[in-house]
């Protein structure tokens, strides 16, 4: 039996009591989840955000490389008709590259040029033409250019393919050359390149360490099959497994063996290593010349001559330096060579580092050093434009209709399901339909910023249309009531009286929904709006990108110079969305009323 | 006569089962409840009357602290319950709800079957150990809310599917189930018709055996027939607390007289 | 062109409206109280019939015009190349255009010379007709106009009838959006199922997707064109998304709605607000550069084998995408849970946890379900993390861990790829039709779901 008086003692029980902080630890316990949910949010938020802007610095500045130019107008208007067209058909590229021989003339062979050629942009060429066409008086002069650096040399000069470590050295440096002055003897009267010579030695630890690693796979594997032999009745299979399982075992001796040989190089104190490819770069600087070395020891070693004249004897320690470079050649888009030849140019001050004005003025381009945004955000500003023109009006009369007019029968109901159906459809359907119907049918041209705009229009009616509804439904019938007192008609009433009130709320749908079209790329990929198109688009039937297509078009590049241009079109695009947003919450706060 | 006094405070002690200090209550900068001194008898039905948003319901909820569940509100003064500060710092909210039960002016059993509704408070706070137990509070709580008859085919079937009357019995009786000491009602019968709230008062009058009940309401009649003490509430504060028959008979603040009279309201 | 002869079209028609309104000034003799309606309204009404009739009979003759043209142009090339192939004679044409209007074709020959003055020909007539055509009924129709202003006209009630014709013409844009994707679609998809010789059961129930490496004379292999691959990365992509946007969404509207401070809350939504409105093409970004590599490193730290494009990676970027949809949909239908049951779990000495698992949580359940079929639905259909994250091959596996495809990855591949438009077109289009039914089927549910939900409480 119990009796409801007796329960009422029990609530100031000890067992109540311990009972109650159970149940208050359990609520700590949900309202700690409820605080992890919005930190997890935040966090995601925060490192998006910071992964967008850290990478978008990069493509805020440009570097430029100053050369002196010879402008000779033997060579570039022969005729001497001082006419810009005449002096555009000039071969300007190789002129730019005459004056990088020019500057580092002890450069020879053909993919050593290559090497000196990648440093200046590919654009540097019609830059030079249109600075000589613009003022045909230069010709003649020898004029300090400043020409666009590569997108490697600008990453390096930015440090993201790892900085030069100058290392310490104190002893006198001779240097020998063979007969063809391209593999040199280096010898120094001071142990100075012990450290070095210590990270080969390391990183042949390494290796052993992986080579080691491997074998006892290789062992794991031999011991599966010869367990699996062991249990095989068919003596062919038996054979073939206990084959299969020798051959392992030989694998995993030899690879021990080459890890024991390893080891025991990089445990000796002294001897010559070889650099090998994985190995980190070492770069001697002596009389303005550089060197790579390919064997080191702890005074000295073998290197291949980089650039310049670099035969030494003695010189003091201020004369030479050496400096290491962590990341192995192979595994950065820039070579020694280019290293050496961009720190000669640095160090001549004839490189600066401009803010990046092309970024934000250019069209796209297949090299990220010239690639700007400026044709995707016109593109996507003509493309808005349709979208506004067709989704605001169309929109906007649309809910005047199912508020204000539309009679309370199955169709309205109808129309009203598929509204709301429509905002739930994936955009890459509207692309489709897009496709195959304004593209295929109706012949709108591909890739225009028409095609695009009529699409993101039907994505963004449902947006508008709702919240346009939700606008006028706010206005109170007392409003209506009023003008249709004094004798307007239905249509003069919504004209007139409850639209301009409830056009705050009707703006605020509208722009939330172009922000949402102007961030939309699945589609617009549908319509063709993925197209390499260089030219700024001047029209709605123009071809044309947008933002976020530009996005995902240089965030497939594989140049490492695209992630931060990917990223800084990102930051353009946040932007613009911030802005939208931002104009929308203050229509909302200095417009909304309440009634 | 010092001896009297302190023994008659004695007794008031032991038959008051809730004693209201001085109580302000504020939200904001809006001071709702102006001083409010009352003591409210155990056994008993105390009625608070009023004219709307005089604060007869704010203070009705201070008594089982469900104001702390509005933002901005804040409380002065004391209420002792058992002669305990139910402000205390040591005191939980949640275990003083426990003991000080409420039902709403709208009823609003929970969208569960009648038999979970009712369960619900033996269930948290672990007042039964078995099944048995349970099903024996939950028929005995049904059974004192005067709505087990027509319930007890029907336990599985949600609450919400009873009519208004019934709703607000299973409320009761939902109340009732977790064994508080005092019942606070706030307008129980406003959202019933005239039948539904004749089984309610008469419900009301058959809790006070057990129960010390207060309740909150519109109507003087209400007041006058199921409650044994009555407190008039104007603009935050009291002006008149007395026995009932008192109370509507013999007024002794004009603003009560011309209150019961019908003069505003 | 059609542009600048529907401009002179409405220049028409604002012309017969200045005619219509002096006209009824006209009428009026001074004294406007006579006339039905106003002035403005018969020049509105003249307006309206005018622009209206021109431009319609304007677009019906370019519409018509251009299948007409086409028709002519094709039998032509017909006859001159009885044996060609549809798609042949489809790139005669194509070419011929280009020549016509002077951009650069694939071949240049006789037949598509001559094509192509046929068509500068047939062309100009098309411009030129629909022009003509269309001046002359909108002259006509504002002529009517003009003689039907009187005294007793009413062309208030008329003009006023025609908007109110446009208006509802506007709302039912969206009813033919709707009938203008399941034409689109359903149309190639027959084309397809014929194309593959109408085993639509190997479609939905086979393992092997490529295609369009089976294609031969318009014919395509019914064993490559299974898709339930594509259907089976999908769904471990969009679980994983919802592992991940269930939780933290649900926890985040809890907390939200009913123990976070004022200003807790004046910081977290804007935050979520936030989220939400990033765009997916950015999110794809974050997905391959930073959370797929992170994904992947942290993989081989413990040993594993994680691909670089691993469903993993999508899937929980796509969650990060979702958690704002599942927390404002699920904030909505909690917050719409009436106080007066929160009141009376606290009156029974409930604690917030106790009332949020036990009332609140079991009377939200119908709106938190259908929010979170609305998050899959999404899933089902985000495009832009997928492509940028998730992989191209189709594999048939559920490790998260390894790369899979989807469906709107495939979609993108087959419309953007190499292959001929009306090849790959097939495919695309099904897989887009599959992709409809089933958000459509989900976004239903939850609609009405919802719907209900909001009746139950208002």
């Amino acid at each position: 039996m119990v009796a409801l008086s007796d329960l009422s003692t029990s609530h100031g029980s000890a067992a109540a009591l311990s009972r109650l902080r159970k149940r208050r630890r359990a609520e700590v316990r949900l309202k700690a989840y409820g605080i992890a949910a919005i930190s997890l949010a935040a966090l995601a938020l925060v490192t998006l955000m910071s992964t967008v802007v850290g990478q978008a610095v990069d493509a805020l500045t440009e570097t430029y490389i100053t050369l002196d130019v010879p402008l000779d107008p033997e060579e570039i208007d022969p005729e001497g008709t001082g006419d810009p067209a005449e002096i555009g058909r000039y071969n300007y590229d190789g002129l730019v590259k005459d004056v990088l021989k020019e500057t580092f003339p002890s450069v020879s062979g053909r993919s050593a040029r290559r090497e000196l050629y990648g440093i200046v942009s590919g654009g540097a060429q019609f830059e030079l033409r249109e600075q000589v066409m613009a003022d045909p008086s230069l010709l003649g002069q020898t004029v300090a250019v400043p020409m666009l650096a590569s997108d490697v040399t600008d990453l390096y000069l930015k440090g993201r393919y790892g900085a030069l470590r100058p290392q310490d050295h104190s002893g006198n440096l001779s240097v020998t050359l063979d007969e063809d002055g391209e593999v040199a003897t280096i010898e120094s009267s001071a142990p100075d390149f012990a450290n070095a010579l210590a990270e080969v030695k390391d990183l042949l630890s390494d290796q052993a360490a992986f080579l080691r690693n491997q074998a006892r796979l290789q062992d794991r594997g031999a011991r599966v099959f010869a367990e699996d032999a062991a249990e095989m009745d068919e003596s062919d299979e038996r054979t073939s497994l206990l084959a299969q399982s020798e051959a392992r075992a030989a694998e995993a001796d030899r690879l021990l063996a080459e890890a024991d040989a390893l080891d025991v190089r990089a445990n000796a104190d002294l001897g010559q290593e070889a650099l090998t490819t994985s190995a980190p770069s070492l770069l001697l600087q002596v009389n303005g010349a550089w060197i790579k070395m390919t064997e080191v020891s702890t005074s000295g070693g073998v290197g291949e001559v980089l650039y310049g004249q670099p035969s030494a004897e003695n010189a003091a320690p201020s004369e030479w330096s050496y400096s290491l470079h962590q990341t192995p050649e192979t595994a950065r888009k820039i070579s020694d060579r280019q290293i050496a030849m961009v720190e000669v140019l640095k160090e001549q001050g004839q490189v600066e580092q401009v803010f990046n004005t092309r970024f934000f003025s250019a069209g796209d381009s297949r090299e990220p050093e010239l690639a700007g945004i400026w044709g995707a955000a016109v593109g996507s500003f003509w493309t808005m434009l349709v979208t506004f023109s067709l989704a605001f009006p169309i929109g906007v009369m649309a809910a005047i209709y199912l508020e204000e007019f539309a009679p309370k029968n199955r169709f309205t109901d109808f129309v009203e399901v598929n509204i709301n159906n429509l905002a739930a459809v994936p955009s890459i359907v509207f692309g489709l339909l897009g496709l195959a119907v304004f593209l295929g049918f109706f012949g709108v041209p591909r890739s225009s910023p028409l095609a695009g705009g009529i699409v993101l229009a039907l994505m963004t009616l449902p947006t508008i249309i709702i919240a346009s509804r939700a606008a006028i439904r706010a206005v109170p019938p007392s409003i209506r009531d009023a003008a249709l007192g004094l004798g307007a008609s239905r249509l003069q009433t919504s004209f007139h009286h409850v639209l301009p009130l409830a056009m705050p709320g009707i703006l605020t749908g509208t722009i939330i929904g172009m922000a949402q079209a102007l961030g939309e790329t699945a589609p617009l990929i549908m319509i063709g709006m993925v197209a390499f198109i260089v030219d700024i688009p001047t029209g709605i039937t123009d071809s044309a990108t947008v933002l976020p297509v530009q996005v995902f078009r240089w965030s497939d590049f594989p140049e490492r110079a695209f992630e931060a241009r990917t990223a800084a079109a990102i930051c353009m695009l946040l932007l613009f969305l911030v802005v939208m947003n931002a104009i929308a919450v203050f229509l909302r706060k200095r417009f909304e009323r309440r009634w | 006569m010092t001896n009297m006094r302190m023994a008659e405070q004695a007794a008031r002690h032991q038959d008051n089962k809730i004693e209201a200090r001085d109580v302000h209550v504020y939200y904001g900068a809006n001071e709702a409840i102006k001083g409010v001194d009352v003591d409210i008898l155990d056994k008993t039905v105390t009625a608070f009357i009023g004219p709307s948003g005089c604060g007869k319901s704010t203070f009705l909820r201070c008594l089982n602290r469900m104001n702390d569940t509005i933002d901005g509100c804040r409380i002065t003064g004391q209420i002792l319950m058992d002669g305990d500060d139910i402000y205390a710092r040591s005191v939980d909210p949640v275990q003083l709800r426990a003991k000080v039960g409420m039902v709403f002016q709208k009823p609003n059993p929970f969208p569960k079957s009648i038999y979970d509704n009712v369960a619900y408070g033996p269930r948290i706070h672990g007042l039964v150990s078995n099944k048995a137990d349970l099903d024996e509070v939950v028929e005995k709580s049904l059974r004192r809310a005067a709505i087990w008859d027509e319930a007890k085919d029907r336990l599985n079937e949600p609450g919400t599917g009873l009519s208004g009357g019934q709703q607000q019995r299973l409320c009761i009786a939902r109340a009732i189930a977790t064994a508080p000491e005092v019942l606070l009602m706030d307008e129980p019968c406003s959202a019933l018709d005239p039948i539904a709230t004749a089984q309610i008062e008469e419900l009301i009058d058959e809790l006070r055996s057990s129960f010390s009940v207060v309740i909150v309401t519109h109507s003087m009649q209400q007041a006058a027939r199921v409650s044994q003490k009555t407190a008039f509430f104007h603009l935050g504060e009291v002006m008149e607390y007395d026995d009932t028959p008192k109370i509507f008979t013999n007024p002794e603040n004009p603003k009560t007289q011309d209150y019961i009279t019908g003069r505003y309201g | 062109m059609i542009g600048t002869a529907f401009l002179i079209v409405i220049g028409l028609a604002f012309m017969f409206m200045a005619l219509a309104r002096r006209q009824a000034f006209g009428v009026a003799d001074g004294n406007l109280a006579q006339l039905h309606s106003r002035p403005g309204y018969h020049g509105l009404y003249a307006f309206l019939i005018a622009a209206l009739a021109g431009s319609a009979t304007l677009m019906v003759v370019t519409i018509g015009g251009n299948i007409a043209i086409n028709a002519a142009l094709m039998s032509q090339i017909a006859d001159a190349l009885p044996d060609a192939l549809r798609i042949e004679r489809q790139l005669v044409l194509s070419d011929a255009i280009a020549l016509a209007e002077g951009r650069l074709s694939s071949q240049d020959d006789a037949l598509r010379q001559a094509v192509a003055v046929r068509f500068t020909q047939l062309e100009g007539m098309r411009v030129w007709g629909a022009l003509g055509l269309g001046l002359i009924v909108a002259s006509l129709t504002g002529g009517q106009a003009l003689r039907s202003v009187s005294l007793g006209f009413r062309a208030r009630n008329r003009s006023e009838q025609i908007l109110r014709g446009i208006l509802a013409a506007c709302a039912v844009i969206a009813v033919l959006t709707t009938i203008g994707i399941v034409l689109s679609l359903i149309f190639e998809t027959l084309s397809f199922f014929d194309k593959i010789g109408w085993r639509v059961d190997k479609y939905l129930f086979g393992t092997r997707w490529s295609p369009l490496s089976g294609v031969s004379a318009g014919q395509m292999d019914p064993d490559r064109v299974g898709a339930v691959p594509l259907f089976a990365g999908t769904f471990l992509i969009t679980i994983i998304a919802m592992l991940v946007a269930v939780p933290i969404g649900l926890f985040a509207a809890i907390y939200l709605s009913d123990f976070a401070s004022k200003r807790v809350r004046a910081i977290a939504k804007p935050m979520l607000e936030i989220l939400a409105g990033v765009p997916t093409v950015v999110y794809g970004f974050f997905a391959a550069i930073t959370v797929a590599p992170f994904i992947r490193r942290t993989g081989e730290s413990i040993g594993l084998d994680v691909a670089s494009e691993s469903a993993l990676a999508a899937g929980v970027v796509m969650g990060i995408m979702i958690i704002p949809f599942i927390s404002s949909l699920s904030d909505d239908v909690i917050n719409a849970v009436p106080q007066s049951l929160r009141d009376g779990s606290y009156g029974l000495g409930a604690t917030k946890a106790e009332t949020i698992r036990q009332v609140v949580l079991p009377a939200a359940l119908p709106g938190i379900v259908s929010a979170v079929l609305l998050g899959i639905s999404r899933a089902v259909g985000e495009t832009m993390i997928v492509v940028m994250a998730a992989g191209q091959g189709a594999n048939l596996t559920l490790n998260p861990l390894e790369a899979v495809t989807t469906v709107t990855v495939q979609i993108v591949m087959l419309i953007t790829g190499d292959t001929e438009a009306s090849t790959a077109a097939g495919p695309a289009f099904t897989l887009g039709f599959t992709l409809f039914c089933i958000t459509l089927a989900l976004n239903i549910y939850a609609l009405r779901t919802v719907r209900k939900y909001r009746e139950m409480y208002d």
